[in-house]
This record gives structure tokens, C-alpha cells and sequence, in this order.
């Protein structure tokens, strides 16, 4: 089987005046249908410029796909025009990010956000838009959708947000969801419950989740393989059980080693 | 006596109980944790700690002395020996100031004697002693708060708190914008420098992991009130509330073979 996105020897640079940044070198992965692939690393690692160029989000310039092929579905993403991206774009391949506060406008109502989504990149119409906005964020889990959608982003939870913000890239059923520390910014209780509903909706739907993380604990409650970065370059790579009992490289031992993990014996 | 003693201590905002009738005691050379999810109100407490906010009830008394009662320069004189460590070093330093600058500030602020130019010697003795306790090298002094990581802006934020040899730190989720190796460091330091310094930290964190290596008792708070103060060694292996039960689950465990045998309970 191939797999639904591959990245292949990808070579990512910032071309800064003060010299070129290399944050992506040499990394190869990919993602099947139903499957849940991590990427983990601390900060600088490349992770999520790593993840930003499936989209081709990262600015350019400074940024420069230096080398290397990513294919969505067998279909050469740093090749494509502007309009065929924007296909890709919402459509196959969604995004969730960390904070949502950020990635929402403030001015607009969740639900007219949502429509919004929908009428761009399907052609829906209003009345249609508007119960398929309803349709997600009930499937996202949020009490009361018709009542929810109504509202701006400040009067929700940063939970809600969360999930309003996985209702508009699920919307439009992609193949695809990357998940860049989608959990992070979250209470310990809210993120248990994020991680719940995407390994739900993956369940529902068969998407790929392609998920950037910084921790191992959330790697290993919901990834079924794992890719560890440092210094824009792939440490290790294998299934999640292989790599967290037998890990094998110093550095993926060292950030085991470092996190911290709750004894309740 | 205890070091701090907390009786019945409420802040309320318009109608709102930030903190809400909570007693407790800090024992001098213990780490006492206050753990919760946002708007628990484990930071009003740590500002009602520190007399940096007024209570709408209840007392905080300090080596004795109750806090809300004390004049000015009685209340300066206790500052002295309390000390708080923030969340975010970068926004805690002024960006324009050197480091030697920063960490003396405390100094200066309290000893008249090490202003201006005849104190200028001793305080740069001081300041690069303290560099030297928190694992940084003297000769950083003149380099600016942009030059350093986040794990390094950390230290200097601690070594600005050990200034002037307070009784008292309050650490507020001192290591939770660092990256897990950093993290772990941080942690070490904080354990070595309470052992020879004989310090009392109250540690405000929502990370129940990191909370179980370093602290002697816990208080869950939520919603303002501490719903379990125990000690680490009983809260963790026999939570008590059901509040802290849910707290613990939540917390993404780094062994996937639990966290699956967990997910498919």
C-alpha cells in the first residue's frame, strides 16, 4: 500500500540576511489512512516547519524548499500552482494549531467562520453551509451546537475554541489533519479530552493524523508510529511501542529520560 | 511555627471568589505545591502570598508576622525575605538592562549602600557569585536577556530571586515554557540550591509529573478552594478527592503500553 502522504528527503532553508537557516535536513516520512504518525521534538527542531510545508504555509520568502519531493495521494505538493494548493488547502489536508484564540477571528461568529470554510472550498450555499457548520461543531463534541455557533471565539473556553477549531478542519472531511501541539495550550483535563475526540473522529472517518508534539506522553496515548527531530534532521523513526522500550539513539533515551512521568504506585 | 501561615484567606473580584476561604501552612525548608487548572486560583493565591494583592478576607502570616497589618517599611523589610520566580523569564527581565543589572536589581532596590559607583564592585562580586550558584559562567554579566535560551533566562531569574538570601521562594510554573531536558535541569538546580540554602518554596504548577519530583505536600485547588492538601507520598498512589483522582488520569502517561491498556479500559 502506498501511503497517503509522504514527505521524501525534504530540505527546508530560511534564506535570513543574516545567513541561511537550514530548519528542515534530509527528512523522510509517511502517513497511511487511519494512521496516527507523531512528530516529536523540542523547540527548533524543525517539527513544525516540517509539518507547515505539506501546506506549503511556510513564508516564502525566506523560506526555500531547498531539496526533496513531498506527495499527497501520489500527487507532488511543491510542485503545484497557487490554485491547485488551494485545493489541497481545507480540502485534503487540514490544519489544527496550537492556539486557537489566535487562528479564529475575533469579529466573526464560530459558526459563520465554520460556513465560511464550507461555501469556499465546496460551493455550498448559505442554508447548506450553515447546517454542515452546525453538523461539525455537534460532531466535535460542543453541547448545543445551534447556541454555540452563535457566539464569538472570546466567549468560548479555551477547550471549546479547540474544538470549534477541529470542527472547521474536519468540515471538509479531509484526508489529511495535521495537528501541530493541538493539546498544549489546554488544562490537563481538556487535553485528555481533545485527544479523545480526534482518536474518535479518526476512528469515524479514517483520516491520517499527522500530529506535532513536544511530549511523549501525548505520543504515547494516541500515535501509533513516531518520528523523533532534533536540529531539523530525523533521530529515529519506528512504531511507538519499538521506539519508547527500545529506543535507539542517545538523544531519544536523553528526552525519555527528561520527561517527567507521574508514579502512582 | 510554620513559616506561612494561611487562615481563611478569600479574594473576591465583583462577585467572583478568586481564592475562596483557604487555609493552609508552609513549613520552613519544604517545597509545598499548589496545583489546578486555569482559574483555579493558584496564582491570586501566590499574589496573596506575597501581599502583592489585598485579601477581601482572611490572614497570611509570615515568620509570625501578619502580613496585611504591616506598615510600609515593616512590610519592605519582609520582602526581603520573599522572593518569586515567574512563569516566563523574557517577559520578566527589562530587555534593555544587562544581566548584572537585573540580577542586582533586588540588591540595590534594598541595600542603599551598593548604589552608584563605590557599590559597583561588590555588586558585581555578588551578581557573579549568584550566576555561579545557578550553573551559569560570571562572565555573562554584561550580555543583554535576547542572548540567552529560555533555560538560561530562567536561572538568571532565579539568581535575581536568591539576591537577597530570602526565606521564601515562590516558584510560579517556573519550568513550564521550557523544553523537557531543560526542564529537567531546571528542576535539579531548584532541588540543590533548597539543600544549601535551606529554602522554603511554595511551586505553583498544573504539571502533576513535574509536581511529584519536587514537592513535599501538595494542595489541589479548584475553583478557588484547595479541595486535598496532602502529602506527596499519600496524594499520589491515594488521591483523596475525587477532583485530584480525575487530575491524576489526565496526565498523558509516557508508556504506551498503560496508555493503551488505559484507553481500551
Amino acid at each position: 500500500m502506498s501511503a497517503l502522504l509522504e514527505i521524501e528527503d525534504l530540505r527546508v532553508e530560511f534564506r535570513l540576511d543574516t545567513g541561511t537557516v537550514t530548519a528542515v535536513d534530509g527528512v523522510s516520512l509517511h502517513v497511511g489512512e487511519g494512521e496516527t504518525l507523531a512528530v516529536v521534538g523540542e523547540s527548533g527542531s524543525g517539527k513544525t516547519a516540517t509539518a507547515l510545508s505539506v501546506l506549503r504555509l511556510n513564508p516564502e520568502p525566506p523560506c526555500v524548499y531547498a531539496g526533496g519531493r513531498i506527495r499527497l495521494d501520489g500527487r507532488d505538493v511543491l510542485g503545484m500552482s497557487a490554485a491547485q494548493l488551494r485545493r489541497v488547502r481545507g480540502n485534503e489536508v487540514a490544519m489544527v494549531f496550537q492556539d486557537p484564540m489566535t487562528s479564529l477571528n475575533p469579529l466573526k461568529r464560530v459558526g459563520a467562520q465554520i460556513a465560511e470554510v464550507v461555501r469556499r472550498h465546496q460551493g455550498a450555499g448559505r442554508a447548506q453551509a450553515r447546517e454542515a457548520a452546525l453538523a461539525a461543531l455537534g460532531e466535535a463534541g460542543i453541547p448545543d451546537p445551534r447556541r454555540r455557533a452563535g457566539q464569538y471565539p472570546h466567549q468560548l473556553s479555551g477547550g471549546l475554541r479547540q474544538r470549534v477549531m477541529i470542527a472547521m478542519a474536519l468540515v471538509g472531511r479531509p484526508r489529511v489533519l495535521i495537528a501541530d501541539e493541538p493539546t498544549t495550550a489546554l488544562d490537563v483535563t481538556v487535553q485528555a479530552q481533545i485527544l479523545d475526540l480526534l482518536v474518535d473522529l479518526q476512528r469515524r472517518h479514517g483520516m491520517a493524523i499527522v500530529l506535532i508534539t513536544h511530549d511523549l506522553g501525548v505520543v504515547a496515548e494516541v500515535a501509533d508510529r513516531v518520528v523523533v527531530m532534533r536540529h531539523g534532521r530525523i533521530v529515529e523513526t519506528g512504531d511507538v511501542l519499538d521506539v519508547f522500550e527500545r529506543p535507539g539513539q542517545d538523544y531519544t533515551r536523553e528526552l525519555l529520560r527528561a520527561t517527567p512521568r507521574l508514579e502512582r504506585a | 511555627m510554620s513559616l506561612v501561615e494561611v487562615c481563611g484567606l478569600s479574594k473576591v473580584y465583583g462577585t467572583v471568589p478568586a481564592v475562596d476561604d483557604v487555609s493552609l501552612t508552609v513549613e520552613e525548608g519544604e517545597t509545598l505545591a499548589v496545583v489546578g487548572e486555569s482559574g483555579s486560583g493558584k496564582t491570586t493565591l501566590t499574589r496573596l502570598l506575597l501581599r502583592l494583592l489585598e485579601p477581601s478576607a482572611g490572614t497570611v502570616s509570615f515568620d509570625g508576622r501578619d502580613l496585611f497589618a504591616l506598615s510600609r517599611p515593616q512590610l519592605r523589610a519582609v520582602r526581603r525575605e520573599m522572593q518569586v520566580v515567574l512563569q516566563d523569564p523574557y517577559s520578566s527581565m527589562n530587555p534593555r538592562m544587562r544581566v548584572t543589572d537585573i540580577v542586582a536589581e533586588p540588591l540595590v532596590t534594598h541595600e542603599p549602600s551598593r548604589r552608584g559607583r563605590r557599590g559597583r564592585k561588590a555588586v558585581r562580586d555578588r551578581v557573579g557569585e549568584l550566576l555561579d550558584a545557578v550553573g551559569l559562567s560570571p562572565r555573562v554579566q554584561d550580555r543583554y536577556p535576547h542572548e540567552f535560551s529560555g533555560g538560561q533566562r530562567q536561572r538568571i531569574s532565579i539568581a535575581r530571586a536568591l539576591a537577597l538570601r530570602p526565606r521564601l521562594v515562590v516558584l510560579d510554573e517556573p519550568t513550564s515554557a521550557l523544553d523537557v531536558s531543560v526542564q529537567a535541569q531546571v528542576l535539579r538546580l531548584l532541588t540543590d540550591l533548597q539543600r544549601e540554602l535551606g529554602l522554603t518554596y511554595v511551586f505553583v504548577s498544573h504539571n502533576l509529573a513535574v509536581v511529584q519530583q519536587i514537592a513535599d505536600r501538595v494542595a489541589v485547588m479548584r475553583a478557588g478552594r484547595v479541595v486535598e492538601l496532602a502529602s506527596a507520598a499519600t496524594l499520589f498512589p491515594a488521591p483523596a478527592h475525587p477532583y485530584t483522582r480525575t487530575l491524576l488520569d489526565a496526565v498523558p502517561d509516557p508508556d504506551p503500553r498503560r496508555a493503551r491498556k488505559r484507553a481500551a479500559a
